[in-house]
């Protein structure tokens, strides 16, 4: 079954896409340390716009670490290094003089474990409205209630607003935050790996409201879950550290479809084959 | 979900402990290679695959317990279940019970021994603390109770006079003095103290925290005493060249005081802060707040009551402060006038008199112990219900 073997960094079974105005991120030769050890090289990769793209690949293959460049998370880690180019609506992120604070207002982001704040299940989600300085109880309120109900949330919480997010189920944190997330109107919701820690009802819902707001926002989730990547996304990435301590690579992206049905790359197969990993 | 890496935990979820570990590895495997072949098939029929794989594995075990067993019992048993042999629920249950009599351990009386010592040895450890509040609250209220029949329980907590030679015992002004010196270097020092635990957990570079961090440390290790001089050679001279006076009194108090309970509350409240999960921190990044958002709107709410403990266990640490107290305040037992007057404390006054009082005034002093200890209690108390009253309205 030996076909197509690259030896490359990525090899790619679509062209990258070359309307800028159809791209979210535009990624070039991206660099990636944690302190000396090189985490991600080389990666290069066009996230569509209004689309659902996934990153799979086994643990420890950088495909979070690669999804944090993209808000510029990894900022708060100390000892990380990024080198290479991420074009975010055709600016370059990691530019001179760029302000994080903003960028991560437009990229927002959830992460594998629900992480509401300790508050009312009301002021969590006007958390980035006040943030942006909207004190008016009647908008609040009509911002709270809609990013709840896009969220798949609204019903099951209409009455207890006032209650500690806390206090909800994990897949209900989970919703919350993402409620939390829309509340601020992202152009992009980077997603790591959020059903991994919730039950299988709140992963229905949140897989429906994916799909939901995909016409508003670009959606990158990261999953370990290729039946997820599967049934939620439109383009795939397949990522992979092929020897530990050397650094991860993207193998191959394009739409989701061809990668789960006819890879071009050997080591992408054998991972949808469930060889490894 | 059937993520291959996460299997262990569907099957644990989908049968609930119904399976032991090696069936739970054994339908890992099963359902690898199920899935190898079905990877192209849809997804929604996994459920009831799995639910095949796990009904097979069931009628397995039941097969092999069978044969494993005593014959003779499990006919008998599966008689009663099948409802041939005797009829009833309960009919089994000697049946049952007999086939595994002598099979497992019983708890040998030296452990029950064993662990009756230990868990007697650590009740006694944690009923010493309790028992050493009764005690000494016996004792004092025991050796303060003659004042409050001589001089009047009223007279004694609303007189404003004190003079021993006089007669006149009134403690008011020591009351007043013990809450302005306490509640100014809270003031003064929680702020102080909860803005340094901030700057620990949330700003400083590793490098900077390493010598910030033993510095505050090291404040909690100076003797009071040694505050006291500080007071008394360089603080209290600057007071009075500020704002007049002697030098001595509540102002030069508030300022040695709020640097002696600064490291109780900035470690405790670094710890509260350091106890708060990273999670919710980042959560807020990626919201887009900043660094001051993040910290006032997220951080600081969510370590509220740990904040709380600190600022009472500072409160406590103010409030019993006697010696450098003594050597600034000033020492005169009159009523709080103004913030460079000599005032004086329960702890101070007690002290001073301690030495050369006798009889009545004697008693006094151990009445005035009473009412610090009770007045120390109930502000613990009253913060601490304050603070669960707050947490039940905002969650």
């Amino acid at each position: 079954m030996e076909k197509n073997q690259k030896v490359g960094p990525s090899s790619y079974s679509e062209p990258l896409v070359d309307n800028p105005a159809l791209v979210t991120f535009f990624i070039r030769h991206l660099n990636f340390w944690y302190g000396d050890f090189n985490a991600l090289t080389d990666v290069s990769l066009d996230v569509r716009k209004h689309a659902i793209t996934a990153f799979i690949g086994p643990s420890g293959c950088g495909k979070s670490t690669f999804l944090r460049c993209l808000n510029r998370m990894n900022d708060l880690i100390a000892g990380t290094k990024v080198e290479g180019t991420v074009l975010f609506d055709q600016a370059d992120i990691y530019g001179q003089g760029v302000d994080p604070v903003d960028l991560r207002r437009r990229v927002g982001m959830i992460f594998q474990q629900p992480n509401p704040f300790p508050q009312s299940i009301y002021d969590n989600v006007a958390y980035g409205p006040r943030l942006q300085g909207i004190k008016n109880k009647a908008e609040l309120d009509a911002i709270v209630e809609k990013s709840l109900d896009k969220a798949n949330l609204w019903k099951e919480v209409k009455d207890i607003l006032n209650k500690n997010g806390l206090a909800l189920s994990g897949g209900q944190q989970q919703r919350l935050c993402i409620a939390r997330v829309l509340a601020v109107q992202p152009e992009v919701i980077l997603m790591d790996e959020p059903c991994s820690a919730i039950d299988p009802t709140s992963v229905q819902k949140i897989e429906d409201l994916m799909h939901e707001i995909q016409d508003q926002v670009t959606i990158i989730i990261v999953t370990h879950n290729m039946q997820q990547a599967a049934r939620v996304s439109d383009y795939t990435s397949f990522f992979l550290q092929e020897v530990a301590g050397e650094p991860a690579i993207l193998v191959e992206s394009g739409p989701t479809s061809d990668i789960f049905t006819n890879p071009i790359d050997q080591r992408t197969e054998d991972y949808i084959t469930g060889r490894f990993g | 979900m059937s993520d291959p890496t996460n299997e262990y935990t569907d099957w644990e979820e989908f049968e609930d402990g119904t399976l032991t570990e090696e069936e739970v590895e054994l339908a890992d495997d099963r359902w690898a290679d199920a899935e190898i072949e079905d990877s192209a098939r849809s997804i929604d029929e996994t459920g009831d695959e799995k639910r095949n794989v796990v009904a097979e594995l069931m009628r397995e075990r039941a097969a092999k317990a069978q044969s494993r067993a005593d014959d003779d019992t499990v006919d008998k048993m599966i008689g009663i279940v099948d409802g041939e042999a005797p009829v009833g629920i309960d009919d089994g249950i000697d049946l049952a019970a007999g086939a595994g009599a002598g099979k497992l351990q019983l708890v040998t009386r030296q452990t029950q021994i064993k662990e009756f010592v230990l868990a007697s040895v650590f009740f006694l450890c944690a009923i010493v603390a309790v028992l050493g509040v009764a005690l000494i609250f016996a004792f004092v209220a025991y050796k303060a109770f003659p004042i409050f029949t001589e001089v009047g329980f009223g007279n004694f907590i609303t007189g404003t006079e004190w003079s021993g030679t006089e007669g006149k015992f009134g403690i008011v002004p020591f009351i007043v003095g013990s809450f302005v010196v306490t509640l100014g270097a809270l003031a003064i020092g929680a702020p102080l103290a909860v803005m340094t635990a901030v700057f620990l957990s949330e700003l400083a570079s590793k490098k900077i925290r390493s010598f910030v961090r033993p510095a505050v440390e090291l404040l909690a290790g100076i003797p009071s005493v040694v505050y006291g001089f500080f007071g008394v050679v360089v603080i209290a001279p600057i007071v009075s060249r500020l704002f007049g006076g002697v030098g001595f009194g509540p102002l030069t108090a508030w300022i040695i005081l709020s640097i002696m309970i600064v490291p109780t509350i900035a470690t405790l409240t670094e710890d509260a802060l350091d106890s708060i999960p990273m999670g919710i921190r980042e959560a807020s990044f990626a919201m887009g707040a900043n660094q001051w958002q993040t910290i006032y709107k997220v951080v600081l709410p969510a370590a509220k009551l740990g904040i709380i403990d600190a600022v009472i266990l500072g409160m406590g640490r103010a409030i019993g402060e006697t010696m450098a107290v003594l050597m600034v305040v000033g020492n005169a037992p009159q009523l709080f006038a103004g913030i460079t007057r000599p005032i004086s404390t329960l702890t101070s006054q007690i002290v001073l008199d301690m030495g050369y009082a006798t009889g009545t005034q004697r008693t006094a002093l151990f009445g005035m112990a009473a009412i610090l200890f009770i007045i120390s209690m109930s502000l613990v108390l009253t913060v601490r219900l304050l603070s669960r009253f707050g947490q039940e309205m905002s969650g």
